[in-house]
């Protein structure tokens, strides 16, 4: 089983030379921490930034220059800033090439559910809805189940969504999942988890083709 | 060269009353119109709509309004990190639209530019659509999201030059440049003004056209929400 630092380090080999990539808040972040040797990234943050560089150094943090997170940030050398419109320009017009982000529910048909609990939690959908309704490629970085052990990956998503039928993969922290028209189509199982859990894990429709091989992190 | 500045934040904010409809720039705490904002929450002005991205946190931002009861009703694409805000939001004491944060930023940019409307997908499928006229355009679905009509907009910039030419600095530009001229009056507050022909026309992120009234803030607090930085060691 994955930690959250192995989900984001199954994710970052997702990544491909020359991609621009936008990263949610929660697992997503932790992305950035684990890029591949040899390839070039950037990272866009929809509040306007292209080219975002690590946390600054002590002292030389600058309250003008955020992530979406509100977290402050620097910038790489190549970087720009921008205004909102522009920054979902980007996002919509399909100039970023992958978008990861966390969910509360995922249904087999590649719908959303990350920005509402009715009654509970209504901390709004941010920029989640306009990434996710045009995004090429979307992967999800989320734990397989909730806290109360309730599968996340489910045939049909019970809280209102943020997108339909647009997630392209599912990496949590038992497997590596690709939505396929016909569900959750396994590709890869975690460290020391069995194919059998995963079966136990997941509500939505699992499909299994033949050996499923063990993730490789390193 | 027209003369866009006034005095200070009270002739700035001349002709806000109860009920009007705002639009206030900045991206959590970053670039928000402070200086405004502490005029509002003075003049004690009530019953009005505020469409800024976030609500800011309880005791600075737009948490300043939210305290006094000033705001009925908030148009955001993010509430996340106020209390008060989601005690009046649950009481019903609050109206709350949310909406995608890049319907928001079009909105705003389709009120300056003479748009009444355009096709966005994102929400399409979700609670966002509901009741919003729909078309497919090459095989995808699309919602019919409408301009903004806001009475004054708040807006925060860097540097600004007395014809209302604006500059901003780093990600505290965000929502300000798309709130420019998209309400009937536009207030820009700048942390440096100076002289027409000082600016390079070149550098000039908003042109002053779209601004109506331009002062320099007495003073920005900058608060930062989230501290993040890395140990010296570490590299």
């Amino acid at each position: 089983m994955l930690d959250k630092n192995g989900i984001a380090k199954r994710i970052a080999k997702e990544l491909d030379d020359g991609y621009f990539v936008n990263l949610g808040i929660g697992i997503p972040t932790l992305v950035a921490n684990y890029i591949p040797n040899g390839i070039e990234v950037e990272f866009q943050s929809e509040n306007g930034v292209l080219g975002m560089g690590p946390f600054p150094f002590e002292g030389e943090e600058d309250a003008d220059i955020i992530n979406a997170g509100k977290q402050t940030i620097t910038t790489m050398p190549g970087a720009s800033f921008f205004d909102s419109a522009m920054s979902f320009n980007m996002i919509r017009g399909q100039h970023v090439d992958l978008t990861i982000l966390g969910a509360m529910e995922v249904s087999e048909k590649g719908d959303i559910a990350n920005w509402k609990i009715p009654g509970k939690m209504v901390k709004g959908m941010g920029g989640a809805m306009d990434l996710v309704a045009s995004a090429e490629n979307i992967i999800v970085a989320m734990m397989h189940t909730n806290r109360e052990g309730a599968s996340k990956l489910l045939k049909k998503c019970s809280l209102p969504l943020t997108g339909v039928a647009c997630v392209k993969k599912v990496v949590t922290n038992m497997a590596v999942l690709e939505i396929t028209d016909d569900g959750f189509k396994l590709l890869e199982r975690a460290p020391g988890v069995s194919v059998e859990d995963i079966k136990n894990a997941t509500e939505g429709r699992l499909i299994i083709d033949g050996n499923v091989p063990e993730m490789v992190l390193d | 060269m027209i003369r866009k500045t006034v005095g200070g934040v009270v002739e700035a904010t001349e002709g806000v009353k109860d009920n009007m409809t705002f639009m206030l720039g900045g991206f959590g705490l970053c670039g928000i119109p402070e200086n405004s904002i502490a005029e509002l929450v003075k003049k004690n002005i009530k019953g009005l709509t505020c469409i800024s991205n976030n609500a800011g946190v309880d005791d600075f931002g737009l948490g300043l309004l939210l305290q006094q009861k000033q705001i009925k009703k908030m148009v955001s694409s993010y509430v996340g990190e106020n209390d008060e805000f989601e005690r009046q939001m649950l009481s019903g004491e609050l109206d709350v639209e949310l909406i995608p944060q890049g319907t928001l930023a079009e909105r705003c940019k389709a009120a300056q530019g003479g748009f009444p409307a355009f096709y966005t997908p994102a929400g399409y499928g979700t609670e966002v659509a509901e009741g919003k006229e729909t078309r497919e355009f090459n095989g995808k679905m699309y919602i019919l999201e409408k301009a903004f009509d806001a009475d004054f907009a708040f807006v925060k910039a860097w540097k600004g030059d007395e014809a209302g030419n604006l500059i901003f600095k780093g990600t505290a530009r965000n929502f300000n440049p798309c709130m420019c001229g998209a309400a009937k009056i536009t207030v820009a507050e700048v942390e440096e003004l100076v002289p027409a022909g000082t600016l390079d026309p070149d550098h000039v992120h908003i042109p002053g056209i779209f601004v109506q009234r331009i002062f320099k803030g007495e003073r920005y607090e900058k608060r930062i929400e989230q501290r993040t930085v890395r140990k010296k060691e570490q590299e």
